[in-house]
């Protein structure tokens, strides 16, 4: 692996960023016009770090996370720029991004039973995957590779032979991830890993991406609805809304102090066990093929002023990272009127996610 | 299990005012077909238990939360309740009417009265049916509605009722122009058409976003309030359960091993297995960190469940009656050689032979040596994953070993199957052999 070596104890030397998104577009031809998905985002992966990105459905972050390794479909528009280890990815051609899949970024999804072939041992699937992208490693390297990706996952090296019928659906998507690790690559994305499993299960599978930096020095992308999810396994966390950026910053910082009216009412609607009221965002993300003017969110934010209706928010430092709304400032250029709140229409219960 | 007499006894402790359903010691077993040859020989290839003796009562009124992870038995119950899958055994009763096996034809009338909501709102609607045809279809079906003007009021009002309104919007709408949300309303609007007293939600807001599924459970609480609804809610996350229900069944492969009020289910779990599911919910704070400590693996096969209590491979706190067998030596081996470097694993492996002989329930096993080794080197690579794991619970299970030629024989404690006993928490029992004698 290329790159900064970690110093003793786990905590990374100062590094330079694996991934850096740099006001990336993705936008999806459709019959009522385009489809901007997402619309101008930047944000930056350090190495071994975990980036937590949540957001609602449609809010363009399963996108994000495949535009990133240019797994879109045929006809996408892609526009800026995404650096992986300092070279541009946009404009890469397929075979080139093949390359990088695997060794260079790995990629966990939802649903592990449909991505392992029933009619091949697991032995069989390390193999393949191994000598696709390294045709002279030896038998003997890849058993051990193999068995020692699946020690960390918690899969016996009995059980290296078995089938994947022979597996729980918890232990199929460790296989996954095992797969996915056993390239040493700098960055993984996993989008929503856990949906589909039990509690239990999805707390072993957090455990082990929590754990991820320390045990493989490799940079995590956790794409997920649940901001639970998001405050066990990731160091940093990024809040996206209708194509966008809201909020993004330390972890811990922002959820104390979430910044953002939008992330205020995310955490709000979050059900756990210390929840004591039912809360929810009233209202539901906007058609992205005719988002509202100015920032996206003031048709559902409880704070929003006259300002936030004509003019798109500047981002705004945090103390955990950055923000973009508009209660942040800057004042300068905001006026009283600017400021007078925004009468919200009435929204039907119904109009939702 | 307990019997009958004795659930009557229980349960008298703390009486549902008014009985809707009662569920007397009920099974759902399914026959396994086996391969052809055993078929052709008339063997039996065993039974999945999916439900294996479940003793409850529902108050008219009440919501109960039938939970656990998948493989538990908890759909299969909630089926089983509204006639969907047979009983094999035990009784199910209906407003004080058996209604176990009904024919479809004597279940029909009572099917307006218990409806059910599933999981995946976008596979429960048709659609190439718009959401009016759906919504009416029970009206059809059962033939209550006089005329197309009705339908229509009938409708639009249930329309309304689950907040999809105004109605003119969603009448003509089809099932791909909705969100998850908006689909689980028209879902919901569809089990309200005729009335019911009983609403079987199965996992109803699992499928959707976290911000929407407390607008469900709003609408789903308001419909209870308003319409006088009983609910079995099944669902896997006890953080939506807990502002829902009055009572908490949890299930492990087929049973109740915890049941009572929510409130002290939740304040003062007793099984050790609703304190790891607690445990393991996902909480908006950085800096609890990630729960360590779960229990390991995951939840057995229900065809050969685990002997004695079915729970004791995962927990933490098993002790020597829990059922110690065969199987569970193979996964401490297992999880031993997980720890270890590979050539290490490789070596230790060579020592022992085929483990396939584990693989069955039996509480006096032989762990063989492999060709070329002796039952002695077995019984010294036992005894250093011993040391190395001097606290696993399973060495509590073990009553003797004997060095043989061929391998090492382990003899476990025979287990005890608990019972739903009586905890130190009021109204509360628990099948864990620490509350019980």
């Amino acid at each position: 692996m290329t790159g900064v070596e970690l110093v003793e104890g786990g905590v990374p030397a100062p590094h330079p960023d694996v991934l850096e998104c740099d006001e990336l577009r993705v936008w999806y031809g459709t019959p009522r016009g385009p489809v901007r998905a997402v619309d101008g985002v930047s944000f930056s992966i350090g190495r071994g770090e975990s980036l937590g990105l949540v957001g609602e459905s449609g809010c363009g972050k399963s996108t994000l996370g495949r535009g990133i390794v240019g797994l879109l479909p045929a006809g996408t528009g892609v526009d800026g720029e995404v650096r992986f280890e300092g070279r541009n990815l946009v404009g890469l051609t397929q075979s080139e991004l093949r390359e990088l899949r695997g060794p260079g970024i790995g990629l966990i999804f939802q649903e592990p039973m449909t991505r392992l072939n029933p009619l091949m041992r697991i032995s069989h699937h390390f193999a393949e995957t191994i000598r696709a992208h390294e045709p002279s490693a030896g038998k003997k390297e890849i058993r051990t590779r193999s068995l020692e990706a699946l020690r960390g996952m918690g899969i016996p090296p009995t059980r290296f032979e078995q089938y994947p019928h022979e597996f729980s659906g918890g232990m199929r998507q460790r296989i996954m991830i095992a797969l996915v690790l056993v390239l040493k690559p700098a960055l993984v994305i996993a989008d929503e890993p856990t949906t589909a499993l039990d509690v239990l299960v999805e707390a072993q599978i957090l455990e082990i991406l929590a754990d991820l930096r320390r045990n493989f020095d490799t940079a995590l992308l956790l794409i997920t609805h649940n901001l639970g999810i998001i405050a066990e396994a990731c160091d940093r966390v990024a809040v996206m809304y209708a194509g966008r950026i809201a909020e993004i910053g330390e972890a811990r910082t922002v959820f104390v102090e979430p910044a953002h009216p939008y992330t205020q009412a995310l955490l709000a609607s979050t059900i756990s066990l210390r929840t004591t009221e039912l809360r929810f965002i009233p209202g539901a993300p906007p058609d992205l093929s005719d988002p509202p003017p100015g920032c996206r969110f003031h048709p559902r934010c409880e704070h929003a002023m006259q300002q936030c209706r004509r003019n798109e928010p500047i981002d705004m430092a945090t103390t955990a990272g950055r923000v973009a709304c508009w209660l942040h400032g800057p004042d300068i250029g905001q006026s009283a009127a600017d400021r007078e709140p925004l009468q919200r229409e009435e929204i039907a219960s119904a109009d939702e996610a | 299990m307990p019997t009958k007499p004795d659930v009557a006894a229980d349960q008298s402790a703390a009486p549902p005012a008014d009985a809707l359903i009662e569920v007397a010691d009920l099974k759902v077993h399914f026959a396994l077909r086996g391969g052809i040859l055993g078929r052709l020989a008339g063997r039996s290839a065993g039974a999945v238990k999916a439900v294996d003796g479940v003793s409850f009562a529902l108050g008219r009124g009440e919501v109960l939360g039938l939970v656990g992870e998948s493989g538990s038995g908890k759909t299969t119950l909630s089926r089983a309740l509204l006639g969907l899958v047979p009983a094999t055994s035990g009784t199910i009763r209906y407003d004080g009417r058996d209604i176990t096996n009904l024919s479809e034809h004597a279940m029909r009338p009572l099917r307006s009265k218990m409806q059910m909501v599933f999981q995946d709102p976008h596979a429960a609607l048709n659609p190439s049916m718009d959401i009016a045809t759906a919504v009416a279809h029970p009206l059809r079906i059962h033939g209550v509605a006089k005329d197309r003007a009705e339908i229509d009021r009938r409708v639009r009002a249930a329309l309304d009722r689950v907040g999809l309104s105004p109605p003119d919007q969603y009448l003509t709408k089809y099932p791909g122009d909705l969100s998850g949300g908006q689909k689980q309303r028209a879902v919901l609007a569809r089990a309200i058409m005729l009335g019911p007293e009983l609403l079987v939600a199965d996992e109803p807001v699992s499928m959707l976003d976290m911000s929407v599924r407390a607008k469900i459970l709003d609408l789903m609480m308001e419909l209870r309030r308003d319409l006088g609804l009983t609910y079995v809610y099944i669902t896997h996350d006890l953080a939506t359960a807990k502002f829902f229900c009055d009572t908490i069944a949890i299930m492990y492969l087929g049973r109740i091993v915890e049941i009572g009020p929510a409130e002290q289910i939740y304040a003062a779990p007793q099984h050790p297995y609703t304190k790891a599911l607690l445990a393991a919910i996902p909480e908006p704070d950085p800096t609890r960190g990630v729960p360590r400590n779960l229990p390991r693996g995951e939840i057995p096969d229900a065809v050969t469940p685990p002997l004695g209590c079915s729970f004791h491979p995962r927990c933490p706190v098993a002790f020597d009656r829990c059922g110690w067998e065969g199987r569970d030596l193979r996964i401490l081996l297992e999880q031993h050689w997980l720890e270890l470097p590979v050539e290490q694993f490789t070596a230790e492996r060579a020592v022992i032979g085929e483990l396939e002989g584990l693989d069955r329930p039996a509480t006096d096993v032989l762990l063989p040596a492999a060709t070329g080794h002796t039952g002695a080197e077995v019984a010294a690579l036992l005894q250093e994953v011993r040391d190395v794991h001097p606290d696993d619970p399973f060495w509590l299970g073990v009553a003797e070993t004997e060095t043989l030629s061929e391998g090492l024989r382990v003899r476990f404690h025979g287990g005890t199957d608990p019972a739903l006993y009586v905890t130190p928490v009021e109204h509360v029992r628990a099948a864990c052999l620490l509350y019980g004698s």
